[in-house]
C-alpha cells in the first residue's frame, strides 16, 4: 500500500516551527556577526610581523578548522563549565562555539582577501600620508571585502546548516522543533520535508540578496559577478 | 635653499645592496631627472626619499630637520613629499574626485565641501574636471596618471617624486602626462623624476643624475650629462637609448 502523505499535523504545529526557525536565525546571525569581527582580529594578528600575535591566532585557527564542530560544541557546553566554572546556556554555548569556528574560517578569508589587494594600493595610500591603519580601513579592506563576499556567503550557508547540531544540547532550533513535532504526530517524513523546505527557502533568499549586494558593489567595475 | 638633504644612503634587499651610499642635496625649485639602466636603483632611491622603503643606513633631512622612524613622523613627511607611481595606484573603489579627496578627508580631516572644492580645482588643473565622477576603470592610462598627479598635488607637497610616470602608458598617451609635468615645472615646483624620456629630461630638468650600481655615477646639467657625458657607462647607456629613438 502506498504511503499516505498528510501534512495537516505539521501545519497544526507551525508555531513551533516558526519559533525554531527564529532560534536558528538567532544563533546563525549572532555567530556570523561575532565571527566576522573576531575573524578580522585573527586575520590581522596572523598577518602581524610579531610572533606573539601571529602564533596564537594561527593556533586557534588551526584547532577550530581541524576538529569536528560537534566536539567543539560539547566542549564549550559541558567541559568549559567544569574547568572554568562558567554557567553555560545552550544558546550561549552555541554562539560561542560557532562564533570562534566561523572566525577561524573568516580569518583565512580575510587574510587571503587582504593579501590579494596589490601592494601598490598600500603604496598609494601611504604616499598621501595615511597610517597603516587608515590604509587598511579606507583602501585595502573595502576592496578585499568585495572579493570575499562569495566565500562569506558559502560560509553563512554552511553555518546555518551546522547550527542544527545545537539540537544535541537541547537548544530549540528548527530541527529540534521538527524532531519534537515528528515524535508528537508520528509524521516524521512530512515534518522533516517541511523543515528542509524552510531551510531551502531561507538560504536561497539570502543567496539572492547577496548576489544583489555584489552587483551593487560592482559599480566601480571591479566585480566578482560576471 | 636646500629642501632635502640625503647623506650616506644605503638600502639592501636581503643580501643585495641596491643603494650603496648616495649623497644628494635637492635645492628648492630644482628639477632633477634620475636616469640609469634597470636595476641601477633609481626607483629604490626615490622610494627611500619618502620612506616607502626604509633606508638601512644614512640620513634624510627635510627642511633642516632629520627624519626619524616613527610612523607619525613618516606620515607627516609623506604629506610633504608627493609621489606619483608608474602603475598609478589609484583607488579603484573611488571616483576620480574621491581619489583626490581621500588624503584631504582622511589625513587632513578637511570638511567634505572644502575637500570637494579643492579636489575639483586639482582635477581642473590636470584637465580632468569633466571626469570627476568617473571610476578609474573607466579612464584611460593617461587620465589615470593625471588623476594620480592631482591626488599628490592636493596635499600641497613641497617636493614631488615621479617614479617612471609614463612607462606604463601607451605611446600616444605619454604626451598628455608629460604636458602636465611640464606645466608643474613651469610653476617652479621642486621635483625628482625617474624617467626613460631622455628628450623630456633634457628640456625640463635642471640637473641630470645618472645612477649605476646604486651610486651616482655622473651628474650635471642636462647638456653636460646628456650631450657630453664624460664617463663610459653614461655614454654606453645613452648610446643604447639612441638606437631606439630614431
Amino acid at each position: 500500500m502506498a504511503y499516505q502523505w498528510d501534512f495537516t499535523p505539521v501545519f497544526a504545529n507551525s508555531e513551533l516551527l516558526a519559533q525554531g526557525l527564529l532560534n536558528t536565525l538567532k544563533v546563525t546571525g549572532a555567530s556570523l556577526a561575532c565571527g566576522l569581527v573576531l575573524g578580522l582580529g585573527f586575520a590581522l594578528m596572523r598577518l602581524s610581523r610579531h610572533r606573539l600575535a601571529s602564533w596564537p591566532a594561527g593556533f586557534v585557527i588551526e584547532v577550530f578548522r581541524t576538529t569536528p564542530p560537534l566536539v567543539q560544541l560539547f566542549w564549550f557546553f559541558f567541559a568549559l563549565p567544569l574547568i572554568a566554572g562558567i554557567e553555560m546556556t545552550p544558546l550561549l554555548a552555541a554562539i560561542v562555539t560557532f562564533s570562534i569556528q566561523s572566525a577561524a574560517f573568516f580569518a583565512e578569508v580575510f587574510r587571503a582577501g587582504i593579501v590579494s589587494v596589490e601592494r601598490g594600493q598600500w603604496d598609494g595610500a601611504r604616499a598621501i600620508g595615511m597610517t597603516n591603519g587608515q590604509a587598511l580601513r579606507r583602501i585595502v579592506l573595502p576592496q578585499a571585502i568585495k572579493r570575499m563576499i562569495p566565500a562569506f556567503m558559502e560560509r553563512a550557508i554552511e553555518l546555518m546548516k551546522t547550527t542544527t547540531l545545537v539540537a544535541t544540547i537541547a537548544y530549540a532550533d528548527l530541527l529540534f522543533a521538527a524532531n519534537e513535532i515528528a515524535q508528537k504526530t508520528f509524521r516524521p517524513l512530512e515534518t522533516f520535508t517541511v523543515a528542509a523546505l524552510i531551510y531551502f527557502v531561507v538560504i536561497t533568499a539570502i543567496s539572492l540578496l547577496a548576489r544583489q549586494l555584489e552587483r551593487r558593489l560592482a559599480v566601480s567595475g571591479e566585480s566578482t559577478v560576471h | 635653499m636646500t629642501i632635502l638633504k640625503v647623506s650616506g644612503l644605503i638600502k639592501r634587499f636581503g643580501g643585495n645592496e641596491v643603494i650603496r651610499g648616495i649623497d644628494l642635496d635637492v635645492e628648492k625649485g630644482e628639477r632633477i631627472a634620475v636616469l640609469g639602466a634597470s636595476g641601477s636603483g633609481k626607483s629604490t632611491l626615490l622610494r627611500c626619499l619618502n620612506f616607502m622603503e626604509m633606508p638601512d643606513a644614512g640620513t634624510i633631512t627635510l627642511d633642516g630637520k632629520l627624519v626619524g622612524h616613527r610612523e607619525a613622523e613618516l606620515t607627516l613627511v609623506r604629506q610633504r613629499i608627493g609621489m606619483v607611481f608608474q602603475q598609478f595606484n589609484l583607488f579603484p573603489h573611488m571616483t576620480a574626485l574621491g581619489n583626490v579627496m581621500e588624503g584631504l578627508r582622511t589625513v587632513r580631516r578637511m570638511s567634505k565641501p572644502d575637500a570637494e572644492a579643492r579636489a575639483e580645482r586639482e582635477l581642473a588643473r590636470v584637465g580632468l574636471a569633466d571626469k570627476a565622477a568617473h571610476y578609474p576603470a573607466h579612464l584611460s592610462g593617461g587620465q589615470k596618471q593625471r588623476v594620480a598627479i592631482a591626488r599628490a598635488l592636493a596635499m600641497d607637497p613641497e617636493l614631488l617624486l615621479f617614479d617612471e610616470p609614463t612607462s606604463a602608458l601607451d605611446p600616444e598617451l605619454v604626451g598628455e602626462v608629460l604636458g602636465v609635468i611640464r606645466s608643474l615645472a613651469e610653476e617652479g615646483r621642486t621635483m625628482l623624476l625617474v624617467t626613460h624620456e631622455l628628450g623630456f629630461a633634457y628640456h625640463v630638468a635642471t640637473r641630470v643624475i645618472f645612477l649605476a650600481d646604486g651610486t651616482i655615477h655622473e651628474q650635471g646639467t642636462p647638456d653636460e650629462v646628456l650631450k657630453h657625458p664624460r664617463r663610459e657607462r653614461t655614454q654606453a647607456f645613452l648610446a643604447r637609448h639612441k638606437e631606439f629613438s630614431l
